[in-house]
């Protein structure tokens, strides 16, 4: 039973300076696989830290298991940590490092012994590598190393710092699932710190998203992606990133590209509640469809004059809950499934990009047309980020 | 027709520069080698001239031009042989004493002022340096006033505990360098594994920095056997070192060169030795600070 809550954790390096971590909240669950994630300087390595007794509090409390372990030494917070640089003993053999922190604790050989030979059994380890130095091993074997080493502790919860930032890509994707399973299958309490936004979404059972030492969501990768909380969340998770692109707002909704996207009653209300004039729309690249909008060289004229509204609206079709946005394509970036299309779209609409077909996807220079939703359409306000309601 | 002239034009015209190019890189690194070479045997020869003047009869020794070609013989070397005995005994117990006494010292000290700073180490870093700014001429009256009142002229003590003092802040300073070189990673990892002080220091830290203490060793001895002034102002005959016993072969009339040559070479040996043994712990110990 080994829950992680941090009560207002915040950090300070300086007085008077921003906080590294500003009054963090999260409540993480006994079993729970958490996944800090956010830009460099966010405080998510700093927050792992302050779990893990590296660093000290300056504010608030952390409990583990029920327990203020705020002013507990690390070796008695009953935890264990991957680095991400591994911090392996290079003059220990394998399995010296890895029962090092048992012989610390006083266990006696045959124990060790055995704890070691049953995380190297988990970890796929063989059985010749544990007489071998670090040095002699790969990177991917000094990760499990690491790994090996905290899971011999058999601690309530298990601390990871961006230990898959040294591996190649290929690596990277193949250690992600095992992690993902190994935690599954030992149950135990993981916090696992990244920057990278596709582990956080593959791994985590719940994510966390940081910024500038503050808490934006923490929410499911399912949760985060549909319904983010503000911009900044809304532009970090999803590769790639949602088309943000800030838009005056008129009569029927937002003016983008020459036509004006339809918004939902809500957000209408949350916008003038906020006395806006503009906001910002979040489209995500497979939201946009490409489709062909009729007489494509008829470009919509400026302002949303009503001939020109109606005609764009008329060639949308019987769907008054979309838009029809134009633009040239600037550069096709060809994945082999998909193709990625980077756009500047009319009308000082701004670059976007869409996911398109991958087999025969426009040419750079063409003009194409997109339909997006207007249920599909993100709405954020442009002077605090927060999400308009909808 | 054109297209056809412009398209060889470019592949001709890089191709001669290219081949003085290298050409001057080859003679420029050739004319680096000869130099190098140069300044290497000016460097040695005084050395190799000391060598075999040692092996030469003492009239032999005093000519001008100096004579390549002599009947080797071994008599100055007997000579030495017969005279050097307490004073090689002195030296290597005055050598190994201060200096164990030294890393026994520099590694809580320089622990101190890296992996666990404490409050002032700038401060106490600066003061061990500022020891070495002394001359030591200046030291030596009062170095020997107290000596005398503690009854240790002339004693192997006295020079353990000097040459100790004297090695102790190039000591600290490197054996610093080399503690921050450690990662601090690994510091937290062991930290995090429930490690006191002594383990870490014996665990963790020791073994990264061995190749630097060995170094640092090293360069300790070297100094120790090599010091001449403080050794001859505050020894007689109960704790004089090898470089006493080279002075002695200069004497105030008449010039024993080869028997002088014989006896430095035999004052060499013991620090060459142990330098070749050590040579490569010695050049990776002290770049280690260098290459982050």
């Amino acid at each position: 039973m080994a829950g992680v809550r941090y009560v207002g954790a915040s950090r300070l390096y300086a007085k008077g300076a921003k906080p590294a971590v500003d009054m963090l909240d999260l409540d993480i669950k006994d079993g729970e696989f958490m996944v800090l994630v956010g830009p460099s300087g966010s405080g998510k390595t700093t927050a792992l830290r302050m779990l893990a007794g590296l660093e000290p509090l300056d504010g608030g409390r952390i409990e583990i298991a029920g327990r203020d372990v705020s002013d507990v030494q690390p070796k008695d917070r009953d935890i264990a940590m991957v680095f991400q640089n591994y911090a392996l003993y290079p003059s220990k053999t394998v399995a010296e490092n890895m029962g090092f922190a048992l012989k610390m604790q006083r266990v006696p050989k045959p124990e060790r012994d055995r704890r070691v030979h049953e995380a190297a059994r988990i970890l796929d380890l063989d059985e010749t590598l544990l007489d071998r130095k670090p040095k002699a091993l790969s990177g991917g074997q000094r990760q499990r190393v690491a790994m090996g080493r905290a899971i011999v502790r058999e601690p309530k919860v298990f601390l990871m710092d961006e230990p898959l930032s040294n591996l190649d890509a290929k690596l990277r994707v193949q250690t992600r699932s095992q992690i993902a399973e190994l935690q599954r299958r030992l149950g135990v309490t993981t916090v696992y710190v990244t920057h990278d936004q596709v582990e956080a979404m593959t791994m985590g059972h719940r994510v966390a998203v940081l910024s500038g030492g503050r808490l934006q969501q923490c929410a499911s990768p399912r949760e985060l992606y549909d319904n983010p909380v503000n911009q900044f969340v809304a532009g970090f998770i999803g590769s790639p990133a949602m088309n943000l692109q800030t838009a005056p707002l008129t009569e029927g909704g937002a003016r983008l590209a020459g036509a004006v996207v339809p918004l939902a009653p809500a957000v209408r209300v949350a916008a003038d509640r906020d006395r806006l004039t503009e906001i910002v729309l979040g489209i995500r690249p497979e939201q946009m469809h490409l489709t062909d909008a009729g007489p494509s060289d008829t470009v919509p004229a400026l302002g949303g004059s009503a001939p020109a509204a109606a005609s764009v609206g008329a060639s949308a079709g019987a769907d008054p809950g979309s838009a029809v946005l134009l633009g040239d394509v600037v550069l096709v970036e060809e994945l082999g499934a998909d193709a990625l299309l980077h756009v500047r779209l009319t009308d000082g609409g701004g670059s976007v990009v869409a996911r398109a077909e991958g087999r025969k996807p426009p040419a750079p220079g063409q003009r194409v047309a997109f339909r997006v939703q207007s249920a599909d359409v993100l709405a954020f306000n442009p002077a605090t980020g927060a999400r308009l309601a909808g | 027709m054109t297209a056809i002239t412009a398209a060889d034009a470019p592949t001709q015209a890089p191709a001669a520069p290219r081949r003085s190019r290298r050409a001057r890189e080859i003679s420029g690194q050739a004319g680096w080698a000869v130099l190098g070479w140069v300044v290497g045997i000016a460097f040695f020869l005084p050395i190799l001239w000391m060598v075999i003047t040692a092996f030469k009869p003492e009239s032999a020794a005093e000519t001008w031009p100096p004579q390549f070609t002599f009947s080797p013989t071994l008599s100055q070397f007997r000579l030495v042989w017969d005279g050097m005995g307490p004073f090689i005994e002195h030296s290597a117990i005055a050598t190994v004493g201060s200096t164990i006494l030294v890393l026994v010292l520099a590694l809580p000290a320089a622990y101190a002022l890296s992996i666990r700073p404490v409050g002032k180490w700038r401060d106490s870093l600066f003061f061990f340096i500022s020891t070495k700014m002394l001359p030591v001429v200046a030291a030596i009256g009062p170095l020997y006033v107290i000596a005398l009142k503690a009854h240790l002229l002339d004693s192997l003590w006295l020079l353990i505990i000097l040459y100790a003092a004297m090695n102790l802040p190039l000591a600290i300073w490197m054996i610093r360098s080399f503690m921050l070189e450690v990662p601090t990673e690994m510091l937290e990892a062991a930290r995090l594994d429930g490690a006191g002080r002594f383990r870490e220091i014996t665990e963790v830290i020791m073994p990264v920095v061995s190749p630097g203490l060995v170094s640092t060793a090293l360069i300790c001895v070297i100094f120790a056997w090599n010091e001449l002034f403080l050794a001859l102002n505050l020894t007689v005959t109960n704790a004089s070192t090898m470089p006493m016993f080279l002075i002695s072969s200069v004497p105030q009339e008449g010039l024993y060169i080869a028997h002088l040559s014989a006896a430095a070479t035999v004052a060499s040996v013991p620090v060459i030795i142990v330098g070749w043994i050590a040579q490569r712990s010695l050049v990776r110990g002290l770049s280690m600070g260098a290459i982050k």
